[in-house]
């Protein structure tokens, strides 16, 4: 792994039992990410995707790619456009420092209207990661 | 009016600068030590299939932190009076929806099976007034302290957007369309029978004769009941019947059928039955073995249907 390298990208289907299941998996019961009348009379065209399940996508997405024994240190992520049911994410990430076994990894989740995420994680690679 | 109008932003945002550094959660309690159903669950849902998170040395996915921290349907009971005080304040300068923006977790030691968590949370900050997309408001951030059997387990920094929406453009409420009388249901037209209904088209009551063994069925099928034979062709009916058995139907009402009417089996000269209305006769003078004659009514703009005119006497 050098710095600069790239991540081979993950696309996930947004689809309206992602959107639920991750938010019960989370114990997050905000309506606006299970019922898609209240989420409308509060303004967002359909129910979206929670921070929680981002966050978890996100980590799924490093640890897919670095293998099992990738241990996670930080993942500070910032939202943008909501994930609707119907959209497609595509999660990509980029290797922007490497210090000893820790690499730096900046992660993007790009939807059919924008960013849904932008982010940084912080990992610790498995013995078959590490730079020689 | 601008400066008035900065200067009370100002002494707003002074207040709620007073709550920075006061808890949002204090010896807050995992509802559930970490477990493994709920590791599942996680995993299930985002599609994670690391064998880290199974077997008898499973981990919790650290991405969860927050997860077992959350108060669920029943609510947080350790949420501090300083972190409530602070949404209400915010509520009440109209800044009545929330939206979470920044998520920032370190890990410091993996969550496994047993843990018990617990965690306190404090104000980090509060932004000075802030107009984005959604609306006008004011960002929120908490750090929280999350422990696992005391030990320090990991740090959860969030930040949430309390803002009054965007004034949406006002749409008025959608006119009902006009009350359209209810339609009869659509025949179901497939392979098998479209050219029964291409025949009701044009006007000819078409019965489907088989070309192996000459035996007339109706309704339309792909093959003869007698022989199995495929191969068919159709003879025209001369519109001749008479009431092989009828029913009056009062109830239940459907949209576009006015009851009471009666619906018959009629016999055809040919020798086959069919199902149809009977018109010009009232509904309760219809009897077994009266006379009827095939006739087209026209429904609606899209649907015309065999019925069948009753004589009297």
């Amino acid at each position: 792994m050098n710095v600069g390298d790239t991540l081979a990208p993950l696309e996930i289907p947004v689809t309206r039992t992602l959107i639920v299941a991750g938010a019960i998996a989370s114990r997050d019961y905000q309506d606006v990410h299970h019922d898609a009348e209240l989420a409308r009379a509060k303004g967002s065209p359909d129910i979206f995707m929670n921070i929680l399940t981002t966050n978890g996508l996100v980590g799924r997405y490093i640890t897919d790619r670095l293998g099992p024994y990738a241990v996670l240190r930080k993942v500070a992520i910032r939202l943008g456009a909501p994930n609707y049911p119907g959209d497609t994410m595509t999660l990509s990430g980029t290797v922007t420092a490497l210090n000893g076994n820790t690499a730096e990894i900046r992660v993007t989740g790009a939807n059919g209207i924008g960013h849904h995420v932008t982010g940084t994680v912080t990992v610790t690679l498995g013995a078959e990661e590490v730079p020689a | 009016m601008t400066a008035t109008a900065d200067e009370e932003a100002a002494r707003f945002h002074e207040l709620l600068k007073a709550f920075e550094g006061r808890p949002a959660a204090i010896a807050g309690r995992a509802k559930d030590p970490v477990n493994e159903p709920m590791i599942r669950h996680w995993c299930e849902a985002m599609g994670d299939t690391s064998p880290a998170y199974t077997g008898p040395d499973a981990i919790a996915p650290p991405t969860m932190l927050q997860a077992w921290t959350m108060g669920g349907l029943s609510g947080h009971s350790d949420r501090s009076c300083a972190y409530d005080q602070l949404l209400a304040l915010l509520d009440g300068a109209g800044c009545t929806s929330v939206v979470a923006t920044d998520c920032e977790q370190e890990y410091l030691r993996p969550l496994r099976p047993g843990d018990a968590v617990t965690f306190d949370a404090v104000i980090e900050s509060v932004s000075a007034r802030k107009t984005t997309k959604l609306g006008t408001g004011h960002f929120v951030t908490t750090r929280m302290d999350v422990r696992a059997n005391g030990e320090p387990a990991g740090t959860h920094r969030f930040r949430i957007l309390k803002y009054r929406p965007a004034a949406t453009t006002a749409q008025p409420a959608r006119p009902l369309p006009p009350k359209q009388p209810a339609r009869r249901p659509r025949p179901v037209i497939n392979r098998d029978n479209h050219g029964f209904w291409e025949g009701v088209r044009a006007h000819r009551l078409l019965i489907q004769r088989c070309s192996s063994c000459a035996t007339l069925r109706f309704p339309w099928l792909p093959g003869c009941n007698a022989c199995a034979s495929p191969e068919w062709g159709t003879v025209e009916a001369s519109g001749a019947g008479t009431v092989f058995s009828y029913v009056v139907m009062h109830h239940p009402p459907f949209p576009a059928f006015d009851p009471p009417y009666a619906v018959a089996l009629v016999e055809l000269a040919e020798g086959v039955r069919m199902i149809g209305n009977i018109t010009g006769v009232p509904y309760d003078k219809v009897r077994i073995g009266m006379p009827v004659r095939l006739e087209f009514l026209r429904v609606d703009e899209d649907l015309e249907l065999p019925v069948f005119r009753g004589s009297e006497g």
